[in-house]
């Protein structure tokens, strides 16, 4: 098969309370998952199988672009999160982020606000277009790397990503989320390959 | 007048196994109230639009303002896309459809097995949260699916029935087994008012 399942950054109850074992079984297990399946059924036997997935993601469509999208949001979503995460950025990030939003904490403000009216399902985002930091939201499988930004970070804010723990409580979530698990280590490492 | 939310037709565990009691209790309390608040909140702007019920301001959204149209055609659909769901389910159902609407689906779909893989397949590929729908378009019964809360309403068709497909309408009982709940759905469907929704689109 092509494309695989990334192993998870960390183990399944690592990020527990603010993100439960269950969910992380299902999120993980069950929906990225079927996303990966989903694509290898969908390029199996075509050109794309062999080609990455960035490269299939800013030319498809419909359904192959729907599943691709998916396995590149999730994993890097994974990435976005650790045990013992959330506090500040530090370095270049912590400035840009001071120049572009006037502080840390109307950043995070934007990044919550984003999540909590994306209306349906889909991802809110920290986002580098050209340059200039931005917060962005984007619907179902839809991500930066379409408009030619860079992704910085990301919150996933389909019901199944915090409907287990949280309900209908969507805000709850994002506080949370950015409160105690963003992993600005892996934010300020994105912001070091985008170019001027 | 403000929009109310109308009250669940049956106890929050009458569609026990198929739809669980906590999933009925947020999703009608919560999700549902959410929508009728939002759909004020945004009317409030506009107060002669509190004039118009729901079916009349989702049938032409371009009567609604542009400051509000998405924030009516979002929370007015969720608040008309439930209050359909919840009357088209119900307990001590299930079953097969009869008289004229029997007859229409067969005409329409060949038979009501047919009806039930279509509806079923329109449910399981709405990417992301939706509905699907079973709507009289003209003299046609025609499956369809909308994202969000869009409704065929405002495209000109009348729904009849209707499946939520948004992930909290089945998360809690069924996680990511979408088809299981698309399923398990039939055996609460109320053919009764889904008939009575028939007669009167095509009266």
């Amino acid at each position: 098969m092509p494309f695989e399942l990334p192993s998870l950054p960390y183990s399944l109850d690592a990020l527990a309370p603010t993100i439960s074992k269950e969910t992380l079984e299902f999120h993980y297990g069950k929906h990225h998952n079927a996303y990966v399946t989903n694509l290898n059924k969908l390029t199996e036997g075509k050109p794309e199988a062999g080609k990455p997935l960035e490269e299939i993601i800013v030319t498809a469509e419909g359904g192959l672009f729907n599943n691709a999208a998916q396995v590149w949001n999730h994993t890097f979503y994974w990435n976005c999160l650790k045990p013992g995460g959330g506090g500040a950025p530090s370095g270049t990030l912590a400035e840009a982020i001071n120049r572009d939003f006037g502080s840390f904490d109307k950043c995070k403000e934007e990044l919550a606000a984003a999540g909590a009216t994306q209306f349906g399902s889909g991802w809110a985002w920290l986002v580098s277009d050209n340059g200039k930091l931005k917060v962005t939201k984007t619907a179902n499988a839809d991500l930066p790397l379409k408009y030619n930004q860079t992704a910085l970070l990301t919150v996933d804010v389909w019901e199944h990503a915090y409907y287990i723990d949280y309900r209908n409580a969507r805000p709850n979530y994002l506080a949370a989320v950015i409160d105690k698990l963003l992993n600005w280590d892996f934010a300020a490492e994105n912001f070091t390959k985008v170019s001027y | 007048m403000a929009h109310r939310l109308p009250e669940l037709p049956y106890a929050h565990n009458a569609l026990e196994p198929s739809i669980d009691t906590q999933t009925m209790k947020i999703h009608h309390g919560k999700h549902h109230q959410a929508y009728v608040n939002n759909l004020n909140k945004a009317l409030e702007k506009h107060a002669e639009l509190f004039d118009k019920s729901i079916e009349e301001l989702m049938s032409d959204l371009n009567l609604v303002p542009e400051d509000i149209r998405m924030a009516v055609r979002n929370n007015g659909g969720g608040h008309l896309n439930h209050t359909l769901f919840w009357t088209v389910i119900g307990p001590d159902a299930g079953g097969a459809p009869t008289g004229d609407l029997a007859a229409a689906i067969d005409r329409d779909f060949g038979s009501f097995e047919n009806l039930k893989e279509k509806m079923a397949a329109a449910g399981a590929t709405r990417f992301g949260s939706g509905w699907a729908w079973l709507s009289v378009d003209g003299d046609k019964l025609v499956v369809e699916s909308s994202p969000n809360q869009d409704s065929p309403l405002s495209e000109g068709r009348t729904p009849i029935f209707t499946i939520d497909v948004w992930e909290h309408a089945y998360y809690l009982k069924y996680q990511n087994r979408r088809p299981d709940y698309l399923s398990a759905i039939w055996n609460v469907v109320n053919w009764k008012q889904v008939a009575a929704n028939f007669a009167k689109a095509t009266a």
